[in-house]
């Protein structure tokens, strides 16, 4: 912990003034750490949160012996895009159970990135439907996996039920340019959302 | 993939808050800015409330890296936060200042810079 923060850029810069957020978001081992990774400015920082949903601190202090929490971990980086404004990009399971998380994230998020394997395509339903919830627009980008099938674009819209107009995209999660792109997908597509609700 | 689990602290969460589950005042997001006072003294203060003085007199931070650095987590640091404002240790500054920035401005703000990175 001490070594990273002998770095200045450990911290803002004086003059930011908003700071904007997007949720990275998929099933274990979609590749969320690494995009976030690739992205981030700063060594990319987790926190950990006990999850028994509300009384998780409380329960604890009855002190029960052998009782089993849960604990989920949360990713996230940060990205300085001018003087004035930092993106957050927060990765996180998307599980039911991990409620309080969601709240805290998906609070203020302007929207998602969803992140899918062609060979786990269903395992991407859980983390659209809490987005759904939330209320969160979201585009979905398939991190490509050496040796994963291809398909095509029509294919994967139908196998995970897509609008029309979600934004289908390809990415390699390791690739900070690859993972940009990804990221100004969701924007662009985040902007025609907000058009067309400010003029409707 | 996921990197290894940071270890646990010796201390358990709910010592660290007294037992509370929730901050004084419900007024932390994630990228709540948290800017330390540096006129107040540390003394009186118990051992994490002054490590995260010690961390944010460096210079802004938001919400969730406070709670990366300390490796707390967020809910246990929103309470410790909550504790800072009331006794004018730090203030903190909402991450959007809504009333100047629409949406639109906002998303094409974030666009440009994300396009400036290619």
């Amino acid at each position: 912990m001490g070594s990273a923060l002998a770095s200045e850029d450990v911290y803002l810069r004086q003059t930011v003034r908003t700071a904007a957020k997007l949720l990275v978001v998929g099933h274990f081992a979609v590749g969320k750490t690494t995009f976030v990774g690739s992205l981030s400015e700063i060594k990319p920082l987790r926190t950990e949160e006990t999850m028994t949903q509300a009384g998780a601190l409380v329960d604890d202090l009855a002190g029960i012996e052998g009782k089993s929490t849960t604990t989920v971990a949360m990713d996230f980086g940060r990205l300085t895009l001018s003087d004035q404004l930092v993106l957050y990009l927060f990765g996180a399971p998307g599980q039911k159970r991990f409620t309080r998380l969601w709240q805290d994230m998906t609070q203020g998020a302007l929207g998602a990135l969803v992140l899918a394997d062609t060979r786990r395509l269903d395992q991407s339903f859980d983390v659209m439907g809490l987005l759904e919830e939330h209320e969160l627009p979201y585009a979905v980008a398939v991190n490509h996996f050496a040796g994963a099938p291809t398909y095509d674009d029509a294919e994967i819209r139908e196998a995970l039920d897509l609008l029309p107009e979600t934004p289908l995209i390809t990415c390699d999660a390791r690739d900070r340019g690859s993972s940009t792109e990804a990221l100004i997908s969701l924007v662009q597509y985040l902007q025609v959302r907000n058009a067309r609700r400010t003029s409707a | 993939m996921t990197p290894p689990r940071r270890e646990r602290g010796l201390v358990r969460p709910y010592v660290v808050t007294g037992g509370r589950a929730y901050p004084t005042r419900n007024i932390f997001d994630l990228v709540t800015l948290v800017i330390a006072q540096h006129d107040r003294p540390l003394s009186g203060l118990g051992p994490e409330p002054r490590r995260l003085m010690e961390l944010c007199r460096g210079g802004a931070l938001s919400v969730a890296e406070v709670a990366g650095h300390l490796g707390l987590p967020v809910s246990v640091t929103k309470v410790l936060l909550g504790d800072l404002v009331d006794s004018g240790h730090i203030v903190t500054r909402a991450p959007i200042p809504e009333a100047q920035l629409p949406e639109s401005q906002l998303l094409q703000e974030v666009l440009d810079g994300l396009r400036a990175r290619l």
